[in-house]
């Protein structure tokens, strides 16, 4: 965190977003260094690797057909690279700068022990397809993190192979409709509730289903009455993300999914939220049949701005043997990997295969490496912090800041709040927008949709309290510029790289790849 | 706990604020019987950093690392050198530890190189636009066959028998499920591969034709006459390539006329790394079909102040906004991968890559030389680029576990691919990269020769 200013010097904020001081030459304001795309400072002569000259003489077969044209594609030095690169990246926030508190998306430290680990020549450097004889450590890693995965959730099979959490709904729901079809059972529906993730109804819709509503209580919970009344013959799932999205724990998942179950149906729990009671609850024993773990959020794999992540699956008894291919077992002559050819003995049920090897190898190593470090006290105490974390955000903003579930009981590892009392024409992207200049990565916004300019702020259990002290002070300060209407925070931000983009103008005219000037 | 900055002070404090009596309290909600009395049991507690560091040491050096041995393997995933400052860029917190950039105003550093990427791969492909990364090439190949079913309104798809058994797999597994017809086949085991045969197949309810290029066996030909015949029954042209180091030689699949090109680019930049993280990559030649892209795009626009700036854009063909309408399910997808490979390919620029293509192909026609020098052992490629597929009368797949035992690893059996096909037994691919010594080839033909001698 940042260190207190002791004396008290702020910068001046101007309504217009001014007082930057004199026009540079360059543009660049001392550290603020504006950068132009290679494509712009790069030739196609110049290059930062040494290797042979091409012989244009040398005969060869490549069938007559020789890339003749220019591809265009630009070349930079090794300084040139290095510097371009650490320009850019310091026009990006990360975790590594502060706090990051997107709300479901459980931005926590990603520890360099796992970066070192991954980067080990044994794991690094290893072929998807070499002999079995040469991978029995690797096979080895993927076989541990199952038992780490299996013992964690109570569930006793998991596909490690989904590339991401998007990947692993897909993965569970492609299951849950083998299983139904394996018993000649045509369901068309399943349930999600408002509050969902995007995903959800997106992969129930990939897979072929119907994808309706499940309704709330006013205390932001899945509406126990109302979802029974719904269940029936043509309802193949309910996709239920617990904690939910309103931060709250689905105290009545139990009831919930004996009511599925009863009915004929199956339980998909989105595990996106697991990082509220990892090593305290299991979901195994709340009946789920179905749930995806994110390494990336759980685990502590890093996000590395958009991925890779990975999404392995767990499954009850029921779905278990739908699992896809390929995956890994122990044998008495070591760890083998199951794939089509050897499935065909015990595993005939497999509804496929998801991906061309074996999974996300780089983050296995990574996640195991993780849970080694915490081990099963250390874990729960990963949750505890988390829900403490988020549990004191709430409490010490829910005077300013409209908490709808405020009485709905304690928040999980997220709280929400609402844009409930902002002045006229003050929008929850405003304030996001303020809380940019204020240091600070925002919150989740206008997520989940149930909440009017929702705010789901994710503080995890890497915070410190001097952290979430300046953080709460921060947020606020914000809010209260919010709802006393102050016009500098529509104009907001002012002191990041850049000031508030036209995402409009960029949908209606893309310009999505880079055209040389001179060619038009 | 070393990641863990609450101390108990803290923590009660907290609490107190709060005002709950403990963090048990917190959990109320958790139905007794769902909660757990103490740490899990059945795992181990904590550990230090030396400590975990020493067990993950020791499962690493239960691989055999594709630099200590003699190292021939492909079929979709190649070896090359990463130069050391690609690691060091990746590394760095401010990639490595950001979200998806969805405040644009501070994620300029992850933005601009997303459009530098989707630049390099669009003029790699030979396309118009590239989106911002998929999982892997598998995946993109089949968001790539659900797209052309939203273009053509149609749902039959051909796919070369040419197309990595692994690709055709994780197509017909999603096809299962959206009712779409996948017609596949099998590779004919020629010296080029049977592009009339996948012509005669193309019908009036054909949504696409996918092609892999250079394919399965490492063979090479004109797509030209395939994407004609494929636009005149209304279908599109799919291309896959798995090897983006050959489009610094061979000629890209837009130059051919193919309409959506996807592909592996795990060989800039990323590493073998045992199947994954991989970087999918995606394209399309006409703008017009942007709409029905998956995934992610970066687009260019201006700030407040006139300055240019880059946001992710056309979000509404996606799940976070479209929901159960959106083109893909797809939300991360491979990130820090595509940075790897923007930063790989700008090392490289125009020269470098036909260098190291060049140097691949070079090195690749040694070895398949050398190897059909080699009694027995007959080449069946006409054409190749680094990888091409060598027959001989014995178990491949057999003789790949023996010659792994003697540290070399020798390439993937057809076996491996088609465990069903009998006529395959006899068949290797190999693959040849800048890695590649003429010692290690050299290695390889003598242990073939004793082998099927």
């Amino acid at each position: 965190m940042n260190a207190p200013n002791k004396s008290g010097w702020k910068p001046e904020m101007t309504a217009d977003g001014g007082g930057y001081g004199p026009a540079t030459h360059t543009g660049n304001r001392a550290l603020m260094l504006d950068e132009a795309l290679i494509f712009e400072i790069a030739g196609n002569d110049t290059t930062g690797v040494d290797l042979p000259e091409v012989n244009p003489a040398m005969p060869t077969r490549l069938g007559g057909l020789e890339r003749k044209a220019d591809i265009g594609l630009p070349g930079l030095s090794e300084p040139e690279t290095v510097r371009h690169y650490t320009r850019l990246s310091r026009q990006n926030y990360a975790i590594d700068l502060g706090l990051f508190p997107l709300g479901s998306c459980t931005m926590k430290h990603n520890p360099r022990l796992n970066e070192k680990v991954a980067r080990m020549p044994g794991f690094a450097d290893l072929h998807p397809m070499a002999p079995n004889s040469t991978t029995q450590g690797a096979l080895g890693v993927i076989y541990e993190l199952a038992e780490w995965l299996k013992t964690l959730t109570g569930m006793p099979a998991v596909a490690m192979s989904p590339k991401a959490g998007a990947h692993g709904e897909l993965c569970g729901i492609l299951a849950i409709r083998a299983a139904l079809e394996a018993r000649g059972d045509a369901r068309k529906v399943v349930l999600c509730p408002e509050s969902a993730h995007g995903t959800n109804p997106a992969t129930a819709a990939f897979a072929g289903y119907e994808v309706e509503d499940i309704p709330a209580t006013p205390e932001g919970r899945v509406d126990l009455a109302a979802l029974e009344a719904r269940l029936g013959p043509d309802v193949a799932a309910v996709m239920i993300t617990n904690p939910n999205t309103c931060g709250l724990f689905e105290r009545d998942f139990r009831k919930i999914a004996d009511a599925v179950h009863a009915a004929g149906g199956l339980v998909y729990c989105d595990g996106a939220n697991f990082n509220a009671i990892v090593g305290r609850v299991r979901p195994g024993d709340l009946g789920v049949d179905a749930m995806h773990i994110n390494l990336h959020k759980t685990f502590s794999t890093p996000h590395g701005g958009g991925g890779p992540g990975s999404g392995p699956v767990v499954f009850s008894d029921a779905l278990a043997p739908f699992a896809p291919l390929p995956f890994v077992e122990k044998t008495a002559d070591g760890f083998v990997l199951v794939e089509e050819e050897t499935a065909r003995e015990h595993h005939k049920q497999s509804f496929g295969r998801m991906t061309a090897f074996h999974g996300q190898m780089g983050m296995f190593t990574r996640a195991l490496t993780y849970m080694l470090s915490h081990g099963a006290d250390g874990l729960k105490q990963v949750s505890e912090d988390a829900v403490l974390n988020a549990n004191y955000v709430l409490r010490s903003l829910e005077d300013v800041l409209y908490a709808p579930y405020a009485n709905s009981g304690p928040c999980m590892h997220e709280a929400l709040f609402g844009d409930k009392g902002f002045a006229e024409g003050m929008s929850t992207l405003d304030l996001a927008k303020g809380l940019i200049d204020e240091g600070f990565h925002p919150m989740t916004v206008y997520f989940p949709l149930v909440v009017h300019g929702a705010m789901l702020v994710e503080p995890t259990e890497t915070e410190s309290k001097a952290a979430l002290d300046q953080f709460i002070g921060a947020l606020r300060s914000v809010s209260e510029r919010a709802i006393a209407g102050d016009e500098s925070l529509k104009t907001a931000p002012h002191y990041a790289p850049m000031r508030r983009l036209d995402e409009t103008l960029a949908a209606r005219k893309p310009v999505l790849a880079w055209q040389d000037p001179a060619a038009d | 706990m070393r990641y863990l900055p609450l101390t108990d002070t803290d923590r009660s404090a907290m609490l107190d604020v709060i005002g709950a009596p403990d963090v048990d309290a917190l959990f109320v909600d958790v139905p007794p019987e769902a909660q757990l009395d103490g740490p899990i049991h059945g795992l181990p507690m904590h550990a230090s950093e030396m400590a975990v560091e020493k067990h993950m040491r020791g499962l690493s050096k239960q691989n055999l690392a594709a630099a200590d041995a003699p190292f021939f393997l492909g079929a979709g995933a190649y070896r090359h050198h990463v130069p050391a400052s690609v690691d060091h860029i990746i590394q760095r917190g401010e990639f490595l530890t950001a979200y998806t950039p969805y405040q644009p105003e501070i994620a300029q550093g992850t933005l601009q190189m997303l459009f530098e990427f989707q630049s390099q791969v669009a003029r790699l492909y030979g396309c118009a636009v590239a989106n911002a990364s998929m999982y892997d090439g598998s995946t993109a190949c089949w968001e790539a066959v659900a797209m052309a079913g939203r273009v053509t309104k149609r749902s039959r798809a051909v796919l070369s028998g040419a197309l990595h058994p692994h690709y055709t797999e994780v197509v017909k597994t999603m096809a299962k499920f959206t009712g779409d017809t996948i017609a596949d086949a099998r590779p004919s085991i020629q010296p080029k591969p049977d592009n009339s045969g996948l012509i005669s197949r193309i019908d009036d309810e054909t949504s696409c034709v996918v092609v892999q290029y250079p394919d399965i066996l490492g063979r090479l030909s004109d797509l030209s006459e395939i994407a004609e015949a494929a636009h005149a029954k209304g279908a599109l042209l799919i291309v896959v390539n798995t090897e983006p180091v050959a489009l610094g030689a061979i000629k890209s699949p837009g130059e051919m006329g193919a309409d959506i090109v996807v592909g592996e680019g795990q060989s800039i930049g990323v590493g073998l790394q045992f199947g994954g993280p991989y970087l999918g990559l995606f394209a399309v030649r006409d703008p017009k079909h942007v709409r029905q892209m998956p995934g992610r795009l970066c687009g260019e626009t201006v700030d407040a102040d006139g300055k240019r700036g880059f946001v992710l854009t056309l979000s509404t063909r996606e799940q976070h906004i479209r929901r159960e309408k959106a083109t893909s399910n797809i939300c991360t997808n491979s990130g820090l991968c595509a940075l790897a490979f923007s930063v790989h390919m700008t090392l490289l620029g125009e020269k470098g890559l036909r260098q190291l293509a060049a140097e691949n192909h070079r090195l690749a026609c040694l070895a398949a030389d050398k190897l059909a020098a080699v009694p027995g052992v007959s080449v069946l490629n006409d054409a190749f680029f680094n990888e091409f597929t060598i027959l001989f009368d014995g178990d491949a797949r057999e003789i790949v576990r023996e010659l792994a035992d003697d540290r070399i690893l020798a390439g993937v059996s057809l076996g491996r691919l088609y465990p069903d096909v009998a006529e395959f037994k006899g068949g290797l691919l190999v693959a040849v990269t800048e890695t590649t010594t003429e010692e290690d080839i050299e290695t390889l033909c003598s242990a073939l020769k004793e082998k099927l001698t």
